[in-house]
């Protein structure tokens, strides 16, 4: 066949016997199948290994650490100085009040204090909200981030909770006030947060508690905190979704390892970090 | 006389099939997490023509109450979807591949034709190239609106530490629509994608897992009479230098 063929094909490769051709598609294909299957089962093998350890607070372990690794490296691109954008106030909507956990006992505004246990030491310090009041009063109209995916605007108002520790020294060992932008070395990496009843709790990063955004939250579109929204003082940060911002604040320790947190232990990111 | 012919490289092959599944669970978990606030639907005032979803399409798959599972799968998953594309789009540049994968000048009239010869609204068969018009604009609009999910699915994430991503994409809320869009996207690819490939038959299909195509070769001139290489040129313009 080769043989008649003109001069246009002088530089080329002769072509193959079709046989050839046919026996060598088969044997490619098969092959090419046999390895999609097996990458296929491979896969579906590795995605049940990351699966295959004990839960750990709701979600297999590995996958967790792999939550834990993307926080770290969300942490390692964080910068104090970036704050949650602003709205006007005209935007401000009331939120819906979704979790009660914590709150449903009964509180007396009057007797109600916050107690803060200092960082490496068993004492704890009491503050009534006339304390918190006394602090710089600062505004801020964020969105607030629900982890279920919606948002609203809301024009809180509170201390910042880093006014706070300048002006009680609690969240370092030594007693040093805590500067935000140039932490001392003896800060404590994390603060635990609960509610008077213990029934809700979060932990926050220090990165987060000293944050200008952070703050101890006492009224919400310019009134008081109403019971349901977390009176006498809850904590607003924009940097967290809502699951974060604690209502009815009783206790808050400064603690050396990543404190237990409520929405966490279901299997949520511990981070929950914007 | 038959002849086999090469057709994708074995890391396309690769980046494809691990695609495939990356991304088909990337929207299970993605409607997980979508389930705790399904609030998009099509229509206006109070018309509604489609509601993003039906209460009947979660409780058919099974997807309520598991927004802390969906978005577990989601960041772990996020990397694999990230880096298979970021290998993709790598290897496509390093290769010379993306010549035959980029949009020309002439790929817009000639999805036209595609279309309209796919619809049965055209009888000339538009010519065979590895990829036509269409495919070149629907497989580099996929791979757009890849990079359109990793940034707003960034800005829906980390809306604070990426707040200018966040504010380009149109705030919070409607960078999470455009990722939501961008979902809707994919499924309808998928439709006409599977469509298409189911029409264009085995020998098409097995070139994705196998690599080859098995061809008519004239055995005179050796000139190929159709298949993918029988316009080794990318550019459509050359098919008329014939």
């Amino acid at each position: 066949m080769t043989d008649e063929t003109p001069d246009t094909t002088t530089n080329q490769p002769p072509l193959r016997p079709e046989a050839e051709v046919l026996a060598e598609a088969r044997r490619r294909s098969r092959r090419s199948f046999i390895g999609l299957g097996l990458a296929g089962l491979a896969g579906f093998g590795g995605w049940r290994w990351l699966f295959s350890e004990p839960n750990d607070e709701g979600i297999p372990h590995r996958v967790r650490k792999v939550l834990d690794a993307n926080a770290q490296l969300s942490h390692a691109y964080y910068k104090q100085t970036r704050l949650a954008p602003e709205f006007a106030r005209s935007r401000a909507r009331t939120p819906r009040k979704n979790g009660t956990y914590g709150l449903k006992s009964e509180l007396d505004p009057a007797t109600w204090r916050m107690r803060v246990q200092s960082y490496g030491s068993d004492t704890t310090q009491e503050f009534t909200l006339a304390d918190i009041q006394a602090l710089p009063k600062v505004q801020i109209v964020t969105e607030l981030k629900c982890i279920e995916g919606w948002s609203v605007i809301v024009h809180w108002a509170g201390a910042r909770l880093s006014d706070f520790l300048a002006k009680y020294p609690l969240a370092t060992r030594s007693g040093r006030p805590a500067d935000p932008l140039n932490p001392p070395a003896d800060l404590a990496p994390y603060a635990a947060v609960d509610t008077p009843d213990g029934k809700y709790y979060v932990g926050l990063d220090m990165d987060t508690v000293l944050h200008s955004q952070t703050l101890l939250c006492y009224e919400m579109n310019g009134k008081p905190l109403t019971p349901e929204h977390g009176a006498p003082l809850r904590l607003v940060t924009p940097l967290k979704y809502g699951i974060k911002h604690i209502k009815r604040i009783g206790t808050i320790a400064f603690v050396d390892t990543q404190p237990k947190d409520y929405w966490a232990e279901m299997g949520y990111d511990w981070d929950s970090g914007h | 006389m038959k002849q086999l012919v090469e057709k994708h490289p074995l890391a396309i092959r690769w980046f494809h099939w691990v695609n495939f599944p990356v991304l088909s669970l990337m929207i299970w978990s993605g409607l997980w997490i979508y389930w705790a606030n399904d609030v998009y639907r099509l229509g206006w005032g109070k018309t509604t023509l489609l509601k993003f979803f039906p209460q009947s399409f979660y409780q058919a798959f099974h997807l309520e109450y598991k927004l802390a599972q969906g978005m577990s799968w989601h960041f772990v998953l996020m990397w694999v979807f990230f880096l298979n594309g970021l290998l993709y789009v790598g290897y496509t540049l390093f290769s010379g591949e993306w010549r035959y994968l980029l949009p020309n000048r002439h790929s817009f009239k000639e999805a036209i034709q595609v279309t309209l010869f796919d619809l049965g609204l055209r009888k000339e068969h538009p010519p065979v190239r590895k990829y036509n018009g269409a495919q070149q604009i629907a497989y580099t609009s996929v791979i757009i609106m890849g990079l359109g999910s990793l940034l707003t699915g960034l800005a829906i994430y980390k809306p604070v530490q990426f707040g200018w991503l966040t504010q380009l994409l149109g705030g919070y809320e409607f960078a999470r629509i455009i990722h939501f869009a961008l979902t809707i996207g994919y499924v309808l690819f998928f439709i006409v994608h599977v469509a298409q490939v189911v029409r264009a038959g085995w020998n098409n299909f097995r070139a994705m897992v196998a690599g080859f195509e098995i061809v008519e070769v004239d055995p005179a001139t050796h000139e190929i009479k159709a298949g993918p290489a029988a316009l080794p040129a990318a550019d459509a313009s050359l098919s008329s230098t014939k």
